[in-house]
């Protein structure tokens, strides 16, 4: 009795120090926003502002692009995310419950894609959007995700799990193959969906490679590239608001994170990636 | 009274890579027929559904549907309805919603599907109220008025039994097909649906086709059933005719619920027939009781008092078991006393040893 609460408080203790690690730089970030001008640079480390700064806001938000970089990564994020299930979904329900030949190497083959890295099909893109005259555009910026092996995987992992007898059933019932998909697989795998959504928001909400790669236009800049246009502005004098702007760029992807928490664990269960 | 066909099978067989499942099936389901499809798993009955349905294809052989070959067509198009062991229901939508899809496939345009924009789509204010009424038509038949706006996780299994019924009757189909439905119920519900079953064929007066493994449930409902046995047919008749009259041993062995006493050459049971040195000689134990003059004599090991019967379980001479019953009021002697049994010659059945056919008894 004695021992087992011994090892757990040893592990929680650890939990904890852990945990402090990862979180300073963002406590850190969240004591910045806050304070006066003043307080950030003074010499003393002290966490808690002595008033509320909300002025670093009202800046950042009004005196600069934040806003307009925020529309970038939501316009971008959300091309990249719907895309991928406008095709990946059907893509993986044939993969799970259709036979055709061939079938087994097209999976090989979506297993083979996860193993390659972007950054190795990151040069050819580049060179081939450059061609193509589409750099500079949210198209660069959405089309090379588009194909997502990951997200294949993952539907065909859920869909593989549902029985065979629900779609004859769907056949019986007079529905089409892509009716079959879009009103009975996808709506079943919403918690795998839940869940590849989050991948996907957090991948590319907080991409810095592709974008720094693809455009050079500061009007199609996402969070991430943003800051790094308003740091090279203000030379790094002005940090308030330059807290304040990533607080406001990583606010959304949290909150997204704590509100779909359950469902994301959910569906990565039900995906067979438990562990 | 004939009937004229709704479905035929015509010379048909399937097989899988090198193995055959199927081998040369000639079925017919006359209309209006509770047809019943028993056999062994494994023996083809499944795959035999799924070709009716138009969910798997022949690799040769026919499929007529009213005369006409409908080997091209999908399950919609054939107009049947099919019920699966695991019942199939979508997990996502209400049982309303379950019952109503095969009519909103049919009755609404891909516009008129979407949810709120669908209403607004001419002419689907019309076919939402037939659907609605045709549902609820079905509903009140199978006692889910109720249940309608629960998602079927939280039914019963024989609850899911009747959604997944409702979902085939709605939409008036030319023959139902039953993929073993009542196997995932318990022995008192399954006798239950049983009776609620027959009754929904006698209402809709549609033919049905009703794969199962248990011959008491193919005995008790069907009006016509074909044994298949190894994926060939290997009889097709009324209960009554398969019962008295079983084709090959195999069938015999299969119906009639307790198992047949087959006599082989060696056993040196030669008083019972005069072919009984050549054939293989078959008698139900049902047929088979205690009577002083007996021709058959044999020692007794077991009995099972089950009130109306005792089923008498002996052995003879040579060694061979033999099982016979005898009526609740009969005095069970004591184990390993001597016990003469008599049958009617009538219900006597021969079958030759290497093919298993039946032989006709002619004495």
């Amino acid at each position: 009795m004695i021992r087992s609460f011994f090892s757990r408080a040893v592990s929680t203790l650890l939990l904890f120090a852990g945990a402090a690690v990862i979180l300073l730089p963002f406590v850190w970030m969240l004591s910045l926003a806050f304070k006066p001008r003043d307080e950030i640079f003074s010499s003393r480390v002290q966490l808690l502002p002595s008033r509320l700064e909300w002025n670093n806001f009202v800046v950042a938000l009004t005196e600069t692009d934040v806003p307009l970089f925020l529309w970038n990564g939501f316009v971008v994020v959300g091309g990249i995310l719907a895309f991928q299930i406008l095709f990946a979904v059907p893509c993986s329900y044939a993969l799970a419950q259709r036979r055709f030949r061939g079938r087994t190497f097209v999976f090989g083959l979506v297993l083979a894609a996860l193993l390659v890295p972007f950054h190795v099909t990151a040069i050819p893109i580049f060179l081939g959007f450059a061609k193509a005259g589409i750099l500079n555009s949210y198209g660069a910026l959405i089309l090379p995700f588009v194909p997502t092996a990951f997200g294949i995987f993952l539907f065909r992992q859920f869909f593989s799990q549902l029985p065979p007898d629900l779609f004859d059933a769907a056949r019986v019932d007079g529905l089409s193959e892509t009716a079959i998909v879009w009103r009975i697989a996808f709506p079943l795998a919403l918690p795998a969906a839940t869940a590849f959504a989050i991948f996907s928001i957090t991948a590319h909400w907080n991409d810095l490679f592709w974008p720094l790669i693809a455009t050079t236009d500061p009007h199609l800049a996402t969070p991430p590239r943003g800051i790094l246009y308003f740091r090279d502005q203000e030379s790094g004098d002005d940090v308030g608001p330059l807290m304040a702007a990533a607080l406001i760029i990583t606010a959304p992807l949290v909150i997204a994170f704590l509100l779909a928490q359950r469902k994301f664990t959910q569906g990565l269960a039900a995906g067979g990636l438990k562990g | 009274m004939t009937r004229s066909p709704v479905l035929e099978l015509r010379g048909l067989s399937r097989r899988f890579g090198q193995t055959a499942v199927l081998d040369d099936i000639d079925i017919t389901v006359p209309e209006g027929s509770f047809t019943a499809l028993l056999g062994a798993s494994g023996c083809g009955k499944s795959t035999t559904l799924r070709i009716m349905a138009g969910l798997d294809r022949p690799t040769s052989g026919r499929v007529l549907l009213h005369g006409e070959d409908v080997a091209g067509k999908t399950a919609h198009e054939r107009n049947v309805a099919m019920v699966f062991q695991s019942y199939a229901l979508y997990p996502h939508l209400t049982v309303f919603q379950n019952m109503a899809l095969p009519l909103t496939m049919r009755h609404l345009s891909s516009l008129g599907r979407m949810p709120l924009v669908g209403r607004l789509v001419p002419g689907s204010r019309v076919a939402r109220n037939l659907i609605e009424k045709k549902v609820s038509e079905a509903a009140d038949v199978l006692g889910l008025t109720d249940l309608l706006d629960r998602k079927p996780s939280s039914l019963s299994g024989g609850q899911k039994q009747r959604v997944a019924l409702g979902r085939a009757m709605v939409r008036d189909p030319v023959l139902f097909l039953l993929d073993e439905p009542l196997s995932n119920l318990d022995a008192r519900l399954r006798v239950k649906m049983r009776a609620e079953l027959v009754a929904l064929h006698r209402r809709t007066g549609k033919a049905f086709v009703y794969v199962t493994h248990d011959q008491s449930e193919a005995m008790a409902m069907a009006d016509q059933i074909v044994v298949m046995i190894g994926g060939k047919v290997a009889q097709s008749g009324a209960p009554r005719d398969l019962y008295g009259r079983p084709a090959s041993m195999g069938v015999a062995t299969f119906i009639g619920h307790n198992a047949i006493n087959l006599f082989l050459p060696d056993d040196g049971l030669h008083g019972l027939h005069p072919a009984a040195d050549r054939a293989v000689i078959g008698l139900r134990p049902e047929h088979l009781s205690p009577a002083a003059n007996g021709a058959l004599e044999a020692r007794l090991e077991t009995a099972e008092y089950l009130g109306s019967e005792i089923i008498l379980g002996l052995r003879c001479e040579s060694g061979t078991e033999i099982r016979a019953i005898a009526s609740g009021d009969y005095p069970i002697p004591a184990p390993g006393s001597a016990i003469r049994l008599g049958f009617e010659p009538g219900q006597l059945h021969l079958f030759d040893r290497q093919s298993g056919k039946r032989i006709e008894v002619t004495s």
